[in-house]
């Protein structure tokens, strides 16, 4: 039976329509206006000729993004791995103790890294009540990485663990049956069917990674100068609006771009970017 | 093989967990330092609470959660039985794409285009310089909304619909029949999608950076602003008390839960 829909029903979505044509596709629209006009206000491609000059900071992001993920891969597979076998009781408490960095905000996670490892942390101090030489960690690029990895490695823990304990385990029985050890067990089962969590666990870090400014200018010491770090001065200090929206639009698209492809790996399945 | 991967995994978690015990235990430091640890003392909590500029962005913060997340709800909420009942699936898919703008752009996207967009109307309106309380109002909004409909929605699809069709037959008017018999089977939805809306408005920096002028300052800013300078030593005592909030929080939601899951499964035995 086909019931005739109310006027509530109707009109129930209305005001949410209007809020995300306002307030999404309107600053979405400003981004482009502003990305191709010159400070006149008339049509130009000068900001997106622009840009040439700014590849090599695109250039950089990717990179300490695209290691920051490895890194978060490499590092969290193998953790989600354990959590996932661990004895189902201590199940909560491990799952407690990977949410709680989550929950606490990056800002006080990034800096509470950086007065660690400050020339005058407490890394330092150990090092010369040791005898040792002390080493400026901060400001270098291995700092900003180890801050993108250490921030964001929840991220890549979470969707993969999830992605583990669905899986049946009859199927890891089925390999140890068949002749599989440990290892092949592994690479040849679990991470194959384990591909829908690892593709999310890795938009999950890439994204804020390759757009971060804030880990750049605590760990970086203002040595490096990432796609994140550009906008914030465009828009913060400089007030330089229109070469800012030529880069922002530059990083949505690539992202955009690189989280369809990733999702061709996955079969589409958007149930995981929630978690 | 096992003692490996237990140490393997309780590594990786002292690692993650080592810069923020630092902060902690150095938060109750005398000396004001944090590589010495000079003497015990609640020095830098007294001067927290005094701290006037803290206080008011607390204020702030719960003040714009608040009111964000309000807003989000009830209009994520009729937006998900809007789309709940909509049967043109292109309006509907158009729709859930924009709405998921949000949460796969990145944060500073979303942030400068927001800035964009109250700079810009500002101006042509003649309202000067706009950004304050309300653009972060609206920004907040804005952000929740996915995560609102993503929590009330699947409760709108796991709804028995033949229990709607009796309360009609029964003699309720449509209205009727939402408030009284479907609204109860959504509410936990609503309900936890609204505690979504909150957290992620207390937490969220970047969107807030960019849409945020210095008089209006929450949290998460005032932070920023402190460690973009000379920090007071006084923010040690106030990260302790957000991270201490938070484990609270946490182990209450998991301790809820987990009574919860017992209740269920105690009524599921005596059936």
């Amino acid at each position: 039976m086909k019931q005739k829909r109310s006027l509530l029903e109707k009109a129930a979505a209305v005001p949410h329509m209007v809020w995300i044509v306002l307030f999404i596709l309107g600053p979405l629209l400003f981004v482009l206006y502003f990305a191709f006009t010159d400070t006149k206000g008339s049509f130009s491609f000068s900001n997106i000729e622009l840009l040439t000059s700014y590849s090599h900071i695109f250039f950089l992001s990717i990179c300490f993004a695209l290691v920051a993920t490895a890194f978060c891969l490499l590092i969290g597979y193998p953790l989600a791995f354990v959590m996932a076998r661990a004895k189902p009781s201590s199940q909560k408490l491990l799952m407690l103790l990977l949410m709680l960095p989550m929950w606490i905000s990056l800002l006080i996670r990034t800096y509470s890294l950086m007065t660690l490892l400050d020339n005058g942390g407490l890394v330092n101090s150990l090092l010369t009540a040791m005898g040792l030489d002390t080493v400026s960690i901060v400001g270098t690029g291995g700092a900003v990485i180890l801050g993108m990895v250490y921030d964001f490695l929840p991220y890549m823990v979470l969707p993969i663990y999830t992605s583990i304990s669905k899986l049946d385990k009859r199927y890891l029985e089925a390999a140890a049956d068949l002749g599989c050890n440990g290892f092949q067990t592994l690479f040849r089962v679990v991470l194959p069917l384990t591909v829908p969590g690892i593709v999310s666990g890795i938009t999950m870090v890439f994204v804020p990674s390759i757009s971060t400014f804030y880990i750049s200018q605590k760990l970086g010491g203002g040595n490096f100068d990432l796609i994140g770090d550009t906008i914030e001065r465009q828009f913060k200090y400089a007030s330089t609006y229109h070469i800012g929206a030529a880069i922002s639009l530059v990083m949505m698209i690539l992202i955009l771009i690189s989280i369809a492809v990733m999702n061709r790996f996955s079969d589409g399945d958007g149930e995981e970017m929630i978690v | 093989m096992k003692i490996l991967s237990r140490t393997y995994m309780w590594v990786v978690f002292a690692l993650l967990y080592a810069p923020i015990l630092v902060l902690v235990i150095f938060s109750f430091n005398d000396g004001g330092s944090l590589s010495a640890y000079t003497g015990f003392s609640f020095r830098w909590y007294g001067e927290l609470f005094r701290d006037q500029v803290a206080l008011q962005s607390l204020k702030n913060s719960f003040f714009l959660a608040a009111s964000s997340s309000l807003l989000a709800t009830v209009i994520g909420t009729f937006a998900a039985l809007g789309l709940d009942r909509m049967r043109n699936r292109y309006v509907k898919g158009a729709v859930n794409s924009v709405t998921n703008i949000p949460m796969m752009n990145p944060d500073i996207v979303t942030g400068v285009s927001m800035m964009l967009l109250f700079v810009a109307l500002g101006g042509m309106l003649g309202l000067g310089d706009v950004l304050g309380k309300w653009t972060m109002l609206i920004a907040h909004t804005t952000f929740s909304l996915p995560y609102v409909i993503l929590s009330v929605m699947p409760r709108f699809k796991q709804f028995d619909k033949t229990l709607r069709e009796a309360a009609l037959d029964l003699g309720c008017t449509p209205a009727q029949s939402f408030f009284k018999v479907e609204l109860p089977a959504i509410v936990p939805g609503i309900v936890s999608g609204l505690v979504m809306a909150f957290t992620l408005s207390l937490d969220d920096f970047v969107i807030s950076h960019f849409v945020s002028s210095p008089d209006f300052q929450t949290l998460p800013l005032y932070i920023y602003n402190q460690t973009a300078h000379n920090v007071k030593y006084s923010m040690y005592a106030l990260c302790t008390l957000i991270i201490a909030t938070i484990l609270v929080l946490l182990l209450a939601v998991n301790f809820a839960g987990s009574v919860g899951d017992r209740t269920k499964r105690r009524r599921e035995a005596l059936k």
